[in-house]
Parts: C-alpha cells; sequence; structure tokens
C-alpha cells in the first residue's frame, strides 16, 4: 500500500512536469509578444524591451522555463496577470473554491437523482418507468447546459422570481464590495448553477447506473445469492449494487477532476467567478499567466483526484492489489 | 415414495423472436439418497429443467407448467417465499463455472456464514465454525484462515469445494449440480466428482447431476435421463443405459465419446446439430439426424414407454423403431465398443 502510494506519488511529479512543459511552450506557440500586452499600448520601444527583461522574455527557452518552474515550486508561485499584475495564486484561490462549490454540490446533487433512477430502471428494463426515465435521460443529454441554463434564469429567476440569476454569494459573509453573502444566500446563488450542471451528468448516471445494475444482476453470484436462499432485496443490496457501483466510483473521480478546472458554461451563464470564467477572460486578453495557471491547477486536480479514487476502489473491491 | 417427482414440466421463454420451448414435457423422478444424471448436448434444456425447479429463472419473461413434488409441496405453485426458504437449505445448487459464481468482493467466510444465517437464527460464532467444518469437510487447506480469503485468492478447483461447501452447510436433502466439473481441467474434474460421491455417503443427500459428459455419468449416477431438444428421449438404470440402450440418440452418445484404447480409429459424432427449439422438428425431434428415422418419425412424436423385456423397471424410451430391432442394434453397439477396447 505504502510503496503503491510513493509510486504513484513519483508518476504524478513525472506528470505535473509535463503538464507545466506543454503549459509553457503554450506562450511561444501563441503570435502575441507578452511584453508589449504589459507594458501597455503607448509603451516606449526601450519599455518594451525593459519589460522583456523583467519577465525573462529575452533569455533562451529553457532559462524561462527554469525560471517558471523555480518561481512555481520554491515560492509556489504561477507568476503575476498580464493585464493587471494581480497574482495568479490569489486569482485561483478565489477562484477555485466558486467552482468547488459548483462542482461539489452538483455532483452530490446528480448522484442523489441518478442512483435512485438508475436502479430503478434497471430493476424494471421496459417499464413504464423506465421508459419515461429514458426519454428523461436522453433530454438532459441533448440538452446543452447553456441552453437549460438560460431557460432556467427566464423561467425559474425572471418570470417566476424565485431564485437569483446571477452572481456569487460568499459562504462566510459579505466581503466588500458585494451586496450578499452567508449561507443562505450563499446556498440560493448555487441553486440554479446547481441544478443545470447537475442535469447533464445526472442524465449520463442514469444510463450508466441502470447498464451497471442490470449487468451485475445478471452475474452468477447474483444467481448464487438467489440459490443460497437470499431474499431479493438481500441479493440487490448485498450483492449487486456493491459490485454495480466500482465503474460508478471511477467515472465520479474522473468527472469531479475534470470539472474543477472550471465548468466554463455554468460559470459563464450565472456569472460565476471560478477557475472556467477567469480562463475565458484571460483567453480573451491573451494572459497568458492565468491561463497557464488554471491549467496547471486543473491538472494537479485530475492527479490528485485519479489517486484518491485508486484507494478507495481499493477498499471496495478487494481484487484490486496495491503492491 | 421419491423425494422429488417432476411431472410434465414446461418451461417456455418468451423472446423477441417467438417462444422458446426450452423444456417441454419433463417428467423424472429422484430418490432419497440417489443421484439422477441428465444427460444431453448444450441447449436441450437440462440446465433450465434445474433452473425451473428451483424458481431461478427470470419472472418476466417465463411461463412454467407442471408438477414439481418435493415433500408433499408443488415447488412450482408454492409462494416464491416459501421457495426461497427451501433454496440453500432444503434444495441447494451448484454452477458450472467457479470462477464466477462466488462474489468477487467478500471473503468466502462471509459467504458462507451468510448461507447459514439465512436459514438459521444463529450467532455470527456458531455460523462460522460451522462454515470452517464445512471447508475442512470438503478438504480446503488451513480452513479457519482461508476464510479471511477472498474467491480470487483460490484456484477454479478450490473455488468449487468452496461452492460444493456452502451448497451442503444446511445439509440439504437435494443437491443440483449443474455442470460442477466442466469449467475444471480433468485432474479437478476427478477430485470433485469423488468429493461429491464421498459427501453424498456421509451426508445422505439426493444429487441430480447435469452433464454433457457420459464419462462423469458412468462414475457417479444410480439413474440417468437422457434429453434431446427438450424432451426426455430415455431413461433408466445406469447399467440400462451403458448397457442396454434403445434410443438411437443414446447409441449417438455413447459412440461419440473418445476411447483411449481404440488407437486411430476416429471420433464418431452425431452428424448435425441440435434443431431450434423456437420452431421444434414435428414426430420425434431426433428424426433429422437419426440414421434409422422410418416413415412414422416424421409425423408422430414417440410417446415415453417402459421398455419390456429382460431391462423391466424404469427403463423407458420414446422411440418409433421395432423394439426386436433396437435391442439388436444395442446389442451390435455393445459388442463393437467392448471389441474395440480389447484390441
Amino acid at each position: 500500500m505504502v510503496r503503491y502510494v510513493i509510486r504513484r506519488l513519483l508518476w504524478a511529479v513525472v506528470l505535473f512536469l509535463a503538464v507545466t512543459i506543454l503549459t509553457f511552450l503554450m506562450f511561444f506557440v501563441i503570435p502575441v509578444d507578452p511584453a508589449k500586452l504589459v507594458a501597455g499600448k503607448a509603451a516606449t520601444p526601450a519599455q518594451v524591451q525593459h519589460v522583456a527583461h523583467e519577465l525573462y522574455l529575452d533569455r533562451p527557452l529553457y532559462v524561462q522555463y527554469g525560471h517558471y518552474l523555480k518561481e512555481l515550486v520554491w515560492n509556489h508561485s504561477l507568476g503575476y496577470s498580464y493585464g493587471n499584475r494581480q497574482s495568479v495564486n490569489s486569482i485561483i484561490s478565489q477562484a477555485a473554491p466558486v467552482t468547488a462549490a459548483l462542482v461539489f454540490g452538483g455532483a452530490i446533487l446528480w448522484l442523489l437523482v441518478a442512483i435512485p433512477i438508475g436502479i430503478y430502471s434497471a430493476l424494471r428494463p421496459r417499464s413504464k418507468g423506465d421508459r419515461v426515465a429514458m426519454v428523461g435521460v436522453l433530454a438532459g443529454i441533448s440538452a446543452h447546459p447553456v441552453w437549460v441554463g438560460y431557460m432556467l434564469s427566464l423561467i425559474v429567476g425572471y418570470k417566476l422570481n424565485l431564485l437569483p440569476i446571477q452572481g456569487y454569494c460568499n459562504l462566510r459573509g459579505a466581503s466588500e464590495g458585494q451586496t450578499c453573502g452567508g449561507p443562505y444566500d450563499w446556498f440560493m446563488h448555487m441553486l440554479l448553477p446547481w441544478i443545470t450542471f447537475a442535469i447533464l451528468y445526472a442524465a449520463f448516471y442514469v444510463r450508466m447506473i441502470r447498464s451497471s445494475v442490470m449487468e451485475t444482476l445478471n452475474e452468477d453470484y447474483v444467481r448464487t445469492a438467489r440459490a443460497k436462499g437470499a431474499p431479493e432485496r438481500t441479493v440487490i443490496r448485498r450483492h449487486a449494487l456493491r459490485n454495480a457501483m466500482l465503474p460508478v466510483v471511477t467515472m465520479l473521480g474522473m468527472d469531479i477532476a475534470l470539472a474543477l478546472g472550471g465548468a466554463v458554461f455554468v460559470e459563464i451563464v450565472f456569472g460565476l467567478p471560478g477557475l472556467g470564467y477567469w480562463a475565458i477572460q484571460s483567453v480573451f486578453s491573451f494572459d497568458l499567466p492565468i491561463i497557464a495557471g488554471t491549467v496547471i491547477f486543473a491538472s494537479i486536480m485530475v492527479i490528485l483526484f485519479n489517486l484518491i479514487i485508486d484507494l478507495l476502489y481499493a477498499v471496495i473491491d478487494p481484487r484490486i492489489r496495491l503492491a | 415414495m421419491p423425494l422429488l417427482d417432476v411431472k410434465d414440466l414446461k418451461t417456455y421463454f418468451r423472446t423477441d423472436d417467438g417462444i422458446v420451448h426450452a423444456v417441454d414435457g419433463v417428467s423424472f423422478s429422484v430418490e432419497k439418497g440417489k443421484t439422477l444424471a441428465i444427460v444431453g448436448e448444450s441447449g436441450c434444456g437440462k440446465s433450465v429443467t434445474c433452473m425451473t425447479i428451483m424458481g431461478l429463472n427470470a419472472k418476466r419473461n417465463t411461463m412454467t407448467e407442471g408438477q414439481a413434488i418435493f415433500k408433499d409441496r408443488d415447488l412450482l405453485k408454492i409462494d416464491p417465499d416459501e421457495l426461497r426458504k427451501i433454496r440453500g437449505n432444503e434444495i441447494s445448487m451448484i454452477f458450472q463455472d467457479p470462477m464466477t459464481s462466488l462474489n468477487p468482493v467478500y471473503t468466502i467466510g462471509a459467504q458462507l456464514r451468510e448461507a447459514v444465517q439465512l436459514h438459521e437464527n444463529v450467532s455470527k460464532q456458531v455460523a462460522n465454525s460451522r462454515s470452517v467444518e464445512m471447508l475442512k469437510a470438503v478438504a480446503i487447506p488451513r480452513a479457519e484462515t482461508r476464510m479471511d480469503d477472498y474467491p480470487h485468492q483460490f484456484s477454479g478447483g478450490m473455488r468449487q469445494r468452496v461452492m460444493i461447501a456452502m451448497a451442503l452447510v444446511n445439509n440439504p436433502d437435494l443437491l443440483i449440480a449443474d455442470e460442477p466439473t466442466t469449467a475444471l481441467d480433468v485432474t479437478t474434474q476427478a477430485q470433485i466428482l469423488k468429493l461429491m460421491n464421498q459427501l453424498q455417503r456421509d451426508f445422505g443427500s439426493a444429487i441430480i447431476l447435469v452433464t454433457h459428459d457420459l464419462g462423469v455419468v458412468a462414475e457417479t449416477a444410480d439413474d440417468v435421463l437422457v434429453m434431446y431438444a427438450a424432451k426426455v428421449v430415455e431413461k433408466g438404470g445406469y447399467e440400462d443405459i451403458f448397457y442396454r440402450p434403445e434410443h438411437p440418440y443414446t447409441w449417438g452418445l455413447l459412440n461419440s465419446l473418445p476411447r483411449l484404447a481404440a488407437e486411430g480409429s476416429d471420433l464418431k459424432p452425431i452428424p448435425g446439430t441440435p434443431p431450434s427449439l423456437l420452431q421444434p422438428p414435428s414426430g420425434c425431434r431426433f428424426h433429422l439426424r437419426c440414421t434409422y428415422a422410418i416413415s412414422p418419425c416424421i409425423p408422430e412424436v414417440p410417446e415415453l414407454l417402459p421398455v419390456g423385456g429382460e431391462s423391466a423397471g424404469d427403463h423407458a424410451v420414446a422411440c418409433h423403431l421395432e423394439p426386436e430391432f433396437r435391442r439388436r442394434e444395442s446389442h451390435d453397439l455393445l459388442h463393437e465398443v467392448m471389441a474395440e477396447q480389447q484390441t
């Protein structure tokens, strides 16, 4: 177990380096001169020159990368925004909790919906309930989150005036310049984003859980459980569901990790200042340090969550040997 | 009175292609403490017969008729909850593939204890000690420590031993073994069969042994039921089937056994393939593959009738051929086999 974790962590380091190199190369394939962006429109060539030197842009590529990596590893600094010289660290540390709130809340919501419906459908395939669920799944997968988001805003938020449709409120209380804050405001502002975010995934998960449970119910060991005289409830709960949940756990880890890098559509529609929102903003303004920062943060999340899921997997499936 | 008396059992499955007549009027009985072997090619309805008795077919698309009387109760008609209490307790079952028949996420100890506690209100300690005892009875080394192992830590043969232990832990009156050795290698097969024979002597359970392997039948069976295309074509005592077989299909089965002694002689398989059970052939279902088929075989379904003469008793056959002719052919076949084995 310990050796397995160490090996996985070493691999994580390799992956991390690969991600930083790729992200860093992005600075050079994009046809803009960062020095000009930073120095501003009215800068003289000399000023641009000066800025380029400050940003290490006049040094060879490997020196620049070394500098970037050293800043990242030693000073835990992702650099500074080209636009307003704000530190990327502070941007990410403000945006990450927003995205995390969206993703984890959404995940809880979609699991709450998908697990019971998926199991129900699997136990009564081709029944009326199953057919209704499958039509719902198709609709959920087909509907784009942007469309769903705006429709919910329009109907629930604007027409019925039940929920706020824009913005984010701090969970801990209003910070300066904000009119809302505290758990209640936070919750109400997150409801529509959660629902929007959860619909697509809930649809995918209903389908996956349904097929996983149906497959497991055909397993020989489920037949064995019935042959032993176990009541149907025990057969399903003890023998089928635990095995059926294995692929769901894997998927959940992957999906959460990916979404933590920024749930772009939902964040944009509801004006949530999360990672996806910042990534899009900085793409439009060529603010490379912020783009690189969000990409690196997202990849760390993916690496971390894969590790957690692998460890969790070993707990539920004894066949996985962590050696 | 037999322990289990099955009368005119029919199991049909509704499928998208139509109704599959998987078992079509099968009757047999199992005596207390005896072994009945059901033989036939793949897909002839052997396994479905057992699954129907156990009530393990999917309810959604299955239609069942007939009777299966076990200790004065008709297993096909009793309340599902009543049947559940019989399953694993008075009648238990082991399956073909031991690799997939145990739940991979629980220790075998947990699975054995579950089998005990499903039917008896006993403490975990009692269930545990009974499980360990049973593992010892099926000759699993270091039974106490192996209780905490997971199925994937056992070989195929060992897993089948665990399955047998789990089936016998409640001391059932009847054990249904559905091709218990098919997925195992030959030496393991022999060990498992020996173990089953020995356990039958020790525990006195009757056994229904489903197999397509006549070698297995020869080693274990008291009575034999030969099935072809969802129907019984011949049944009788072990000696009737092996020394006085009367149905051309049984001849074919015996003839297609590979014989070590007869070097150089080719395998003699039965020509053709088993018919579809969606639309079974008219008359005798074997007539398409039968080299002896005569005109009545095509329109008329032969009845399963007792065989007269020296092999009276339970020996019965469903065939239109003249009894005299059948006896002569059977005699010749036996001679041929004996002669081959002597050379």
